[in-house]
Formats: C-alpha cells, structure tokens, sequence
C-alpha cells in the first residue's frame, strides 16, 4: 500500500466516524435550529435547515405557556434535596456495612440490593397511596423522600471504603478519634470520587426524571420542568413545534452545558459505575 | 466501661437505620401493600369500602387479550432494543476503542444524548419523525426512498419507538465496552497477530470471550430496564396507534386511577418478571466469580 492510499483510507475512516457522531448530535442541533424559526418556516418543506431571523421571542412564548419559574424551581430544589439527604444517609450506611461486624449485616444488606433491583414502576401505585394518607400528596415530598436511601450509592461507596486500610482506622481510634472524626476526617476525603460519581449520578438521574413526577403529581405547583415541558404540546397545540422546541432547548441546555464542562468526569462516573 | 460497651455494639445499627428505614418504607412496605391491593377491589373515593376479592384480578388479567398483546408487545421491544443495542454497541466500540483524543470526542458524542431527559429526546424525534414535515421524511425523499408513517402508523410504530430507545442508549454501552476492550492485555493481541490469525478469528477467538463478562452485565440491565419500558410510550404514542405500542409499565399507569386492584395485579406480574431476570443474573455472576 502506498504512503497516499493510506492517507486516504485514514481520512476516510475520520469523515465515518464523523459522520456516525453527527448522526447522535444532529437532532440536538434541529431542536436549537427549529426553537430559533417562525412558525411559517417550521411548515417549510424541504425543511428551513438555518432561520433567516432568529426568534428568539419563542422562547419567551414557551416559557409564559405555563408556570415556568415554578417548574424550574420546583426541579432544582427536588434534585438538590436529594442529594443532600442521599449523602447524609448514605455515607454512614456505607461505613457501617464496609467496616463493622454485626449480626444481620449479611441480611440487611441483602435487604439494598433488593431495593436495588426493585423499580419505581412497580412501588408507585402503593407509594402514591401512601404520600395521600400522610397528606402530603399535595407537597413535593413525595417526588423526594422515596429517594432517601440510594441503595445503588450504598453499594459504590461501600466497596470503596472497604478499601481502606483497616491500620489507619486503627491508628485513628487508639488516638482517641471519635467514631465522627473518623468519617469526616479519614473516610469521607478518601473516597471522594465515588461521593462525586454519587452526587453526579443522582443530579443527572433526577434532573431527567419523568416517570416519578409524572406519576406523583396532580398540579401544576409541584411539577418539575420536564413534566412541563412535555405537556407543551398540549398548552401550546401539537403542531407548534418552535415553541415546543424552544421549551426542550430551556430544559437541555443546563445538562449540556454541565457535560461540555465535565465530560470527562461524567463519561468517567457512568463506566465506574457499569463495570465496578 | 459497660455503657461504652453496649454503645459500640448498637453504634452500627444507627449507622445504617435511616437507611433502613427508607427502604422499609418505600420499598419493602410497598410491595406487600401491592400485594395486598391485587388481591382487593379497592376503592379510591373511600379505601374502607374495598373489598377482598381473592384472585379476581389476577383472573381478570390473565383471561384478558389486551394482557397478552401488552406483554408480547414488550417482549418485543425488550428483544429488538438490547439484540440491536448489543450488535452495534460492540461494532462501535471495536471500531473506537483507539485510545485517542479523537475517538475520545467521538464516544463523548455518542453519550451526549444518554444524559439528556428522556423528555427531550422524544420530542425532538417526534418533530424529526413528523410524517409531512419531518426532517427524516425529507431525508428519504431526497435519496428517492419511499416516506415512513413512523409514530402514526400502528406497523412502524413499535420500530420508531426501538429506534429512539436505542440512540439514546448506545452511547452508555459503547463506553462500558470500550473500557472493557482497553482493560484487555496488549501482548496476547500479539501473540495472535504472530500466529498470523485473521482480524474476525481474533475477534470472536479472543476480544470476545475476554470482554464477555461486561456483555454478560450489558445484557441483564438492558433487559430489566426496558423490561419496564415507559417514558417512550407515553411521550410518543400514548401506546397507540391501535394499542401497538402499549407496554407493561404504561399499562399499569393506565389502568392506576380506574381500576387499583387490577393495576397492582399486572404490576405483581412485572415483579416477578424483574425478580426472575434478577435472579439469573446473580447466579450467573456467582458462577462467573466462581471460576475465576
């Protein structure tokens, strides 16, 4: 083979798998291309590809269609609360079952793999009663505390902490360390990147979540922004597709921007999670 | 002493209680209270008037046509999505395994859409997938193919659906596979290479029995998760047309505020589907650990 046949079958090969990426980031582009068009180019076919003006007054339509700054509140406080209970009650879970002998350890911690496996799909309708008897049906507890034990953390982190060197721990107590200094002050800064897989995964899980909320929630006060961006359809009619569009774009554009900064860590945290 | 004594031997169990306490009360209670509703014609306006009916429900369900098409139909789309996610995600990765900042931007590309809402996703490719203006039509028509009905057509709505469900997934299966392929020891690559095999007799000979553990895993969380397929069905088709893309999960939700006892009969049914593909897979990975 020649030197100019093997640049050609190189660059071929780049312009594929080119290609083959653009396959997995066009419709990201059509949604921001299409949240920027007048309703008249939407209809345009062959398609409009670039809007002549940009109209950025979709975006503003969508986000008056419905309580918006609600939705996204409601969002952020969901997702942030998570993971402030997740953590404080994760961490000492997992330090108990990776550095303690008790009786029933081996039981109870079969007991988190099981609500490992068990899915929301099938909790709901009983949970849901639940949330109503207590009588906070009506708040956003019920999108949150059904969350508070992250069993699939419990299990990341323990395996990380069973890491740790038994000596140090050790060492710590004949220092006299109390049992809380020695998870913030040892345990905790040793297995930070497992804490960030955590929190990242549980940001991004929740952040996206529709199911849960769609299942849990009778009211616009206490919807998160995907269960309101996807009933733009209904509020705004099914073919206006640019504010439809404008509305995905608000709701996208906070996670891709999070992934453009820290791709790295979060591609990192998804295969550290998937292979253990 | 003796105080200090009792205090670290319960110290563990209050570590771990408000752990426990979460999954009693949001999973463990939950279930036998789904039990407890299958078995009961439940009434949501006043709860004390619900009947026990013993195996009605389950009865009803397993008596029910509409039961089989919905299963059949996720069994369906459960086969398709992890047989073709599986396929590709392999080709791919294989294909990008490279070590390069290149590949590394083209597997980050592919993930994009993995972290998205699901939300999004669906709406966006309804948009494409819109049958007289939607951006794939166009592209079949300008390459002189025939158009596509996609989401409203009871025979091509099942494939949209398995289409979309596998972009958004790939890219999560591609990474996985890809460090499985890097964690694979060069020198017995080269002593393959020596032996003068060819490309596809390495692959099958060793890439794949060296990254069939991680395939193995792929292959279970992809069945249970779209085993409970959902989100898919009630953006795109709302399980239509014709009940062709109706689906176990959003059966359930369909049925959740008319008839409860019913509901929590097909949700017991998908239990015991997760529990029974769960169960494989812990006894394969014991196997697994076993000889190695």
């Amino acid at each position: 083979m020649t030197k100019s046949m093997h640049i050609v079958k190189l660059s071929i090969g780049y312009l594929l798998k080119l290609l083959l990426v653009t396959v997995f980031i066009f419709p990201f582009l059509w949604m921001i291309s299409t949240s920027l068009q007048t309703f008249k180019e939407t209809l345009a076919f062959p398609p409009t590809m670039v809007p002549a003006v940009p109209q950025f007054i979709n975006y503003v339509t969508a986000w008056q269609s419905g309580p918006f700054l609600t939705y996204f509140s409601n969002s952020a406080i969901i997702t942030i609360s998570i993971i402030v209970i997740q953590m404080l009650v994760l961490i000492p879970a997992a330090y108990g079952f990776a550095k303690y002998k008790f009786k029933g350890s081996s039981f109870l911690f079969s007991l988190v793999l099981l609500a490992f496996m068990i899915p929301g799909q099938v909790t709901f309708i009983p949970v849901y009663l639940m949330m109503s008897d207590w009588g906070i049906g009506r708040t956003l507890l019920p999108q949150i505390i059904p969350f508070m034990t992250n069993a699939f953390g419990i299990f990341l982190l323990r395996q990380y902490l069973m890491q740790v060197p038994e000596e140090l721990i050790e060492a710590a107590r004949l220092d006299n360390a109390s049992e809380f200094k020695i998870l913030w002050k040892i345990m905790i800064p040793m297995s930070k990147p497992a804490l960030a897989t955590i929190a990242l995964f549980s940001f991004v899980s929740h952040w996206n979540d529709y199911f849960w909320p769609l299942v849990m929630t009778d009211s616009a006060a206490v919807r998160p922004l995907t269960v309101g961006i996807s009933m733009l359809r209904e509020t705004e009619g099914i073919s206006n597709w640019h504010v439809i569009m404008a509305g995905n774009v608000i709701l996208v554009i906070p996670i891709l921007i999070v992934y453009l900064f820290c791709s790295k860590q979060i591609v990192k945290a998804f295969v550290y999670s998937g292979i253990k | 002493m003796g105080k200090k004594r009792v205090s670290s031997v319960i110290r563990p169990y209050l570590m771990i209680l408000p752990a426990m306490i979460g999954i009693g009360v949001f999973v463990i209670y939950p279930i036998f209270y789904l039990a407890y509703l299958s078995l009961h014609k439940y009434n949501l306006m006043n709860p004390a008037k619900s009947k026990f009916i013993g195996l009605d429900n389950y009865a009803d369900l397993f008596a029910r046509d509409e039961f089989y098409k919905v299963l059949g139909n996720t069994a369906l789309y459960t086969f398709a999505t992890v047989l073709i996610t599986l396929v590709l995600s392999v080709a791919i990765a294989v294909w990008v395994s490279k070590n390069t900042k290149f590949n590394q931007f083209i597997q980050a590309g592919i993930f994009t859409p993995h972290i998205v809402s699901i939300v999004s996703i669906a709406l966006v490719w309804m948009w494409m997938m819109e049958p007289s203006l939607g951006f794939l039509n166009y592209i079949l028509k300008s390459v002189g193919l025939p158009t596509s009905q996609w989401l409203q057509s009871s025979s091509t709505a099942m494939a949209s659906i398995i289409f979309v469900s596998v972009w958004q997934g790939i890219g999560y299966y591609v990474l996985i596979i890809v460090a499985a392929l890097q964690g694979v020891s060069p020198s017995i690559y080269e002593a393959a290479s020596l032996d003068n095999a060819s490309k596809w007799k390495i692959f099958y000979k060793i890439t794949l029995p060296m990254i069939s553990p991680q395939l193995f895993f792929i292959l279970i969380i992809m069945t249970i998760g779209s085993f409970k397929v959902f989100d898919t069905v009630r953006m795109m088709t709302l399980g239509g047309p014709n009940n062709s893309t109706n689906t176990l999960v959003y059966y359930i939700y369909q049925n959740r505020t008319t008839n409860i006892g019913y509901a929590s009969a097909t949700g017991m049914v998908l239990m015991l589907v997760i529990g029974i593909l769960t169960f494989v897979y812990f006894r394969m990975l014991a196997n697994k650990v076993h000889y190695q």
